[in-house]
């Protein structure tokens, strides 16, 4: 059993009452250990899926198993691995901290005395602690991410699936979290995040998954996703007042201000080139940056790849 | 799950409610107890003091006193499960359970469970009024005790079936003032059905409420317009089938899953 795949959706569909057909037969790995991201657009399907997987949704066909488990077949024996932090917030908001969290451990039949140990263990990772006894209605959105964070760990789950969590949190406490789930990760749980910060899934995944209009269009490592990636778009801040652009082979420069340059580089390309046609023509460049998150490009461009291949094939068909 | 972690979760999920009910005590206790007090005052002795003696030589309060404790725990099971297991929905926090690997039996019967509790203690609480005003002398203890668990029950899950079909708080008002307070008032209450004539009489007992009260009179006062085995036939047969509809809503994620 400990061999077994922390998760295997085999052909799994999904057709709402209303006809909406939300997935079309998903196929995907998760090996245990792994910090696995799930992309895709709104509407993509990534919600139905994860609902599929903690058994808020009811698939029409297929199967998941989480480390061997059916979540059909044996529904709450797959549960009891499973720890989710939904999109939405969805606790008792009247509630304590501590009883929102000793709760959910006693929903896994967890005892009251090792739950009390846990929450406190969690609440204080989080930075929740001097909270315990508030009503979660008077934290904060960063805190009540956090809340949802630590009671998700509350059963101790083999899998964590982190549905879009930092969804509207500052930078600041995003990255208390990206710590948090690290340390989790390291520690040998397997995870899935959702997120639409992208920098966030290259920044902690190392497999990922692209799902867009029901169907998966990107399933690799995060390394070779983004060493398809071929041109970089570079931002350069100009010292005095931009000039006569110089020309070069395979660069395009754009002038932006009079301050501001960018250039789309392929990626096989030295930077040493660029620098030396900017000095040659009086351009003396304070900083530079990349314009925009890799992994961005990449998801921006599968996404359009895939909807143009499927506009293709219903015009075949 | 084993039989020890079902009990953790069944234990977490009635000690939630519990807390729920004393935490909300001014909604949960107190309007039972003002309204059951102002009911003992107006038709217990201000008209019952001209009503004299109506059935077994019980003066009119002692009579209505069975009645007005059963409508108590009825009223008050019904309000806590639907209340509070629509509120877990509309909030979203029902999902707590939904992700679990509690088994749904577990989750109705902590919730009925929850629901039970708070329809004893507010009927506890109406009793102790009531003896403000007259004395009673419970006749069948385990009989009394038997039809107060049973009436609670019942209304509890059909509280719950009420909640999981729900889908805005004025569902959840529904059937209380349209389906509950008649048939309560219409229910042998305030008045024992052999005052009734035909077809009247005959149309009362299709009334599942007069077996309740009924039986409870009968625990307390040792009288009853039905028979009390039929009483308790028709309790228990509410509670299966009730049972049933809601296990089977849980099990297809009715209003639940999607």
């Amino acid at each position: 059993m400990t061999s077994a795949p922390a998760l295997v959706v085999e052909n799994l569909r999904k057709t709402y009452g209303n006809g909406v057909e939300a997935l079309k037969g998903i196929n995907l790995t998760v090996q245990p250990g792994d910090f696995f991201a799930l992309l895709g657009p709104n509407g993509a399907g990534k919600s139905t899926l994860i609902g599929i997987l903690s058994s808020l949704v009811n698939s029409t066909d297929g199967d998941a198993k989480v480390f061997g488990i059916s979540v059909n077949k044996h529904r709450n024996e797959a549960m009891k691995l499973i720890g989710l932090v939904p999109q939405e917030i969805n606790f008792n908001q009247f509630e304590k901290l501590f009883d929102i969290c000793v709760n959910e451990a006693g929903f896994y039949g967890v005892p009251r005395k090792i739950a009390a140990q846990r929450a406190e263990k969690y609440l204080k990772e989080l930075r929740l602690w001097d909270k315990a006894q508030h009503q979660a209605r008077m934290l904060s959105g960063g805190m009540k991410r956090r809340l949802m964070i630590a009671r998700a760990m509350m059963n101790e789950p083999k899998l964590l699936i982190l549905d879009e969590p930092t969804a509207g949190v500052d930078i600041e406490i995003r990255r208390s979290m990206w710590q948090f789930v690290s340390g989790i990760n390291a520690a040998g749980t397997t995870v899935i995040l959702t997120t639409h910060y992208l920098e966030e899934a290259e920044q902690l995944c190392r497999n990922i998954a692209i799902i867009d209009g029901g169907r998966i269009v990107e399933n690799t490592s995060m390394r070779n996703l983004l060493a398809t990636l071929d041109v970089e778009t570079f931002v350069f801040d100009i010292s005095g007042t931009l000039g006569d652009l110089p020309t070069l082979p395979g660069i395009i420069l754009r002038r932006i201000d009079d301050h501001t340059l960018e250039a789309d580089m392929p990626r096989a390309q030295d930077l040493n080139s660029l620098f030396a046609a900017l000095s040659e023509n009086h351009i003396t460049v304070v900083s530079m940056r990349n314009k925009t998150n890799r992994l961005e490009e990449l998801f921006v461009r599968l996404v359009e790849n895939g909807r143009h291949d499927n506009d293709g094939s219903e015009k075949a068909a | 799950m084993s039989t020890s972690t079902n009990l953790v979760a069944l234990q977490t999920l009635v000690r939630r409610e519990i807390v729920r009910i004393m935490r909300i005590w001014t909604q949960t206790l107190i309007p039972p107890a003002i309204t059951m007090t102002l009911y003992f005052v107006v038709f217990g002795k201000l008209i019952g003091g001209r009503i004299g003696t109506i059935e077994g030589g019980f003066s009119y309060i002692q009579y209505i006193v069975p009645g007005l404790v059963m409508m108590s725990i009825i009223t008050n099971s019904y309000g806590n499960i639907s209340s509070s297991f629509f509120g877990a929905k509309f909030s979203r926090s029902v999902e707590e359970m939904l992700v679990s690997p509690m088994p749904n039996w577990v989750i109705l019967l902590g919730y009925v469970a929850g629901a039970v509790t708070r329809g004893l203690v507010v009927g506890v609480l109406v009793l102790l009024i009531a003896l403000f005003f007259t004395s009673l002398h419970v006749v069948h203890p385990i009989i009394t005790f038997l039809s107060v668990l049973l009436g609670a029950t019942i209304f509890s899950l059909a509280g719950f079936v009420n909640a999981v079909f729900a889908k805005k708080f004025d569902d959840i008002a529904l059937v209380p003032t349209f389906v509950l307070t008649p048939l309560t008032y219409l229910g042998g209450v305030f008045y024992s059905i052999n005052m009734l004539g035909e077809p009247w009489q005959t149309i009362s007992r299709i009334n599942p409420i007069l077996y309740m009260v009924n039986a409870f009179r009968f625990g307390v006062l040792g009288i009853t317009d039905v028979n009390i085995w039929v009483a308790f036939v028709v309790m228990l047969a509410f509670v299966v089938a009730l049972s049933i509809v809601a296990l089977q809503l849980l099990q297809r994620g009715i209003g639940l899953r999607s």
